[in-house]
């Protein structure tokens, strides 16, 4: 299984050497230059990232290294001070929230967003795209929406089923576990049928058991060729289904690499154990 | 006292013309508040612009009242815009900030004496219903219903198209929240940036709300032109939108019917206490007061009606309280 994985790691990745800034060869998202201060903390400060199409990259560091707000700046949540960044070829610096989700490029949050007064269907349906029914005169054309709704409802319902909150569906999202949130705001942004999907800390709260099969949709995910960049913690989950890892502390990117590369980099190591050093004991004994 | 009398008095404030025109401005409200979450406290300002729409058109311009009416919904959708560009990407209580501040300043241009010309400023504008009882397909001078719930045929005409507008904006109302596009405006009042992940044009979608809340309110203020037949600027103070607030909130928020049932309800109790007052200040038992202070009191009973309301029933009459409380858990 290991050794599939890392088989598998080497040929999605051919050709990328494990250093900071590295080229891909073929990168769905180009980042230059991207700049974020706060008052004095430069808070984001990336030099150049590339992420290669089809893959599961990891974007990892300490707590307060900046990885929440760069998810901020690329999807268009947060203002940048500086930088361009292309997705698919296309620049999409400046573009609003809505106009990078369009484009293709889907993110979550750290701090679950799940629409509370609302059921967990309804949370769904709002993912889906193109709605004629969105539109304030379509409103009141209930035959020409009715036939996308059921097909939307259709879709819904088997994430839903992936996910595990099927029997959920008619409850308030408000009345769901935190672990739970988790799952509908990421099954919520797969309804929007995006390119590459961006989820920060997705495994945060899950319970373990749910975490396994989380993983195996991420890989999935994946498989159907769509391109995984996620922000976690966990070292063995890090370790386990990433293609490629990226390293940020302090706003700057000091690793990329194979799992195997950040493994054994010193630099990475320090800044961990710098940062938070339970974490990076942890994370070295796991390292059986 | 009269407790029969008093009560059939306040049943048809509940159903009269003023409730109807309150009604309508709350629905207006709730596509603000009620669905969309956007904080308006300024909703008097939209009546002001629908209500010296119809007034000047008809007695400046001498139009039609008909077109009286687009004029003032016209003057609305521009008030929305002027207001909503520059705030709704911004945090929310900037709308709140501004719109108050608007109705207020409105008032107060109406009112200035530059504006007499076309305002007749302070003193308002008179003989605003001809065109509108021209229409009216009852006899004006003919009774018509029964006991305490009788009227004249001008003011049956203006109860039933009153009436009849909140009943389709009702209707308006429900088939547009239980529409895919309800639902993107309730997601934004759950949490915009959710909403906006998911590739939706959140500020459209805002401004969409703002301006359709801003036409119905417009729309009370037309109502109210013609029903009173004459406008005063003073008549669009800052306590009208906040009995809009006390009637969304009693009525519902976020509920098709709750500014229907809010604003009977509100009418009912404040012709209540009215009356009440009154047959207490004829009987002697309110010594320290006298008739001009009784509106007073009647003010602090609408106080105190919103804080027994919040405590006790926070969802308003036909809210859901689960789903209300569904955040504080
Ligand atoms: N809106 C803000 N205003 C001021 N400072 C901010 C703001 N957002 C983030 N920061 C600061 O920027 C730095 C990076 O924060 P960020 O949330 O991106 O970290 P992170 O890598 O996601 O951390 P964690 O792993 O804890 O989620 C932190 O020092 C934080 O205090
Ligand atoms: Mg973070």
């Amino acid at each position: 299984m290991s050794s599939d994985e890392t088989s598998g790691t080497v040929e999605r990745m051919a050709g990328a050497e494990p250093v900071p800034g590295s080229a891909k060869t073929d990168p769905i998202l180009v980042a230059d230059g991207v700049r974020r201060s706060f008052g004095g903390l430069k808070a984001v400060d990336v030099e150049h990232l590339q992420v290669q199409r089809g893959t599961i990259t990891a974007l990892i560091g300490p707590n307060g290294a900046g990885k929440s707000t760069l998810f901020n700046l690329l999807t268009g949540f947060d203002r940048v001070d500086a930088g361009r960044w292309t997705f698919e070829g296309r620049a999409i610096n400046g573009r609003r929230g809505h106009q990078v989700a369009r484009a293709g490029m889907v993110r979550t949050f750290q701090l679950t967003k799940a629409l509370t007064r609302m059921t967990v269907l309804d949370n769904m349906l709002l993912g889906a795209g193109g709605q004629f029914g969105e539109r304030m005169a379509g409103a009141f054309l209930r035959p020409v929406w009715r036939e996308q709704e059921r097909n939307n409802t259709r879709r819904a319902m088997e994430l839903l089923e992936r996910f595990k909150l099927v029997d959920k569906r008619d409850d308030m999202a408000g009345s769901l576990s935190g672990g739970q949130r988790k799952l509908l705001e990421m099954a919520r942004a797969l309804m929007t049928d995006p390119t590459m999907i961006m989820l920060d800390e997705p495994m945060a709260g899950v319970n373990p058991a749910l975490v396994q099969s989380l993983l195996a949709h991420i890989t999935s995910l994946r498989d159907e060729g769509k391109t995984v960049l996620f922000v976690e913690h966990d070292m063995d989950v890090i370790m386990g289904i990433s293609d490629w890892i990226v390293v940020l502390a302090q706003g700057q990117v000091i690793a990329e690499g194979r799992p195997s590369d950040i493994r054994s980099n010193q630099q990475v190591i320090d800044a961990y154990l710098g940062a938070q050093e339970e974490t990076a004991a942890t994370g070295g004994s796991d390292d059986d | 006292m009269d407790i029969l009398s008093i009560l059939a008095e306040s049943t048809r404030s509940a159903l009269g013309p003023i409730a109807a025109i309150y009604a309508l401005a709350a629905i207006g409200l709730n596509f603000h508040y009620g669905y969309t979450g956007l904080l308006n406290f300024g909703q008097v300002g939209f009546m002001l612009v629908g209500a010296y729409g119809v007034g000047i058109s008809v007695v400046v311009l001498e139009l039609p009242v008909l077109v009286g009416f687009a004029v003032g919904l016209l003057c609305a959708l521009v008030l929305a815009l002027l207001l909503g560009i520059p705030t709704l990407r911004l945090r929310e209580d900037y709308l709140a900030i501004t719109t108050i501040a608007a109705a207020e300043v409105l008032r107060l241009v109406y009112r200035a004496g530059f504006a007499e010309p076309l305002t007749g400023g302070v003193y308002g504008m008179q003989n605003l219903s001809a065109g509108f009882r021209s229409i009216n397909p009852f006899d004006g001078g003919a009774r018509y219903g029964v006991g305490p719930l009788s009227y004249n045929g001008n003011h049956l005409w203006v109860l039933v198209v009153t009436w009849g507008l909140v009943a389709l904006m009702v209707g308006l109302t429900w088939m547009l929240m239980h529409s895919p596009w309800g639902r993107v405006i309730k997601g934004i009042r759950e949490d915009e940036d959710a909403v906006r992940s998911l590739g939706k044009n959140v500020f459209a979608y805002k401004m969409q709300a703002l301006v359709l809340g801003g036409l119905v309110g417009a729309l009370a203020g037309c109502m109210l032109a013609v029903y009173q037949a004459s406008i005063q600027p003073d008549q669009f103070k800052p306590q009208v939108t906040f009995f809009l607030w006390v009637i969304l909130l009693l009525g519902g928020a976020g509920r098709a019917f709750g500014p229907v049932l809010g604003a009977m309800a509100f009418w009912f109790l404040m012709t209540f206490t009215d009356g009440v007052l009154r047959g207490f200040g004829s009987m002697g038992w309110l010594p320290f007061l006298s008739g001009p202070d009784y509106g007073a009191i009647q003010l602090a009973f609408v106080g105190v009606l919103l804080v027994l309301l919040i405590v006790f029933r926070p969802q308003g009459i036909i809210g859901d309280r689960k789903e209300m409380l569904i955040n504080v858990k």
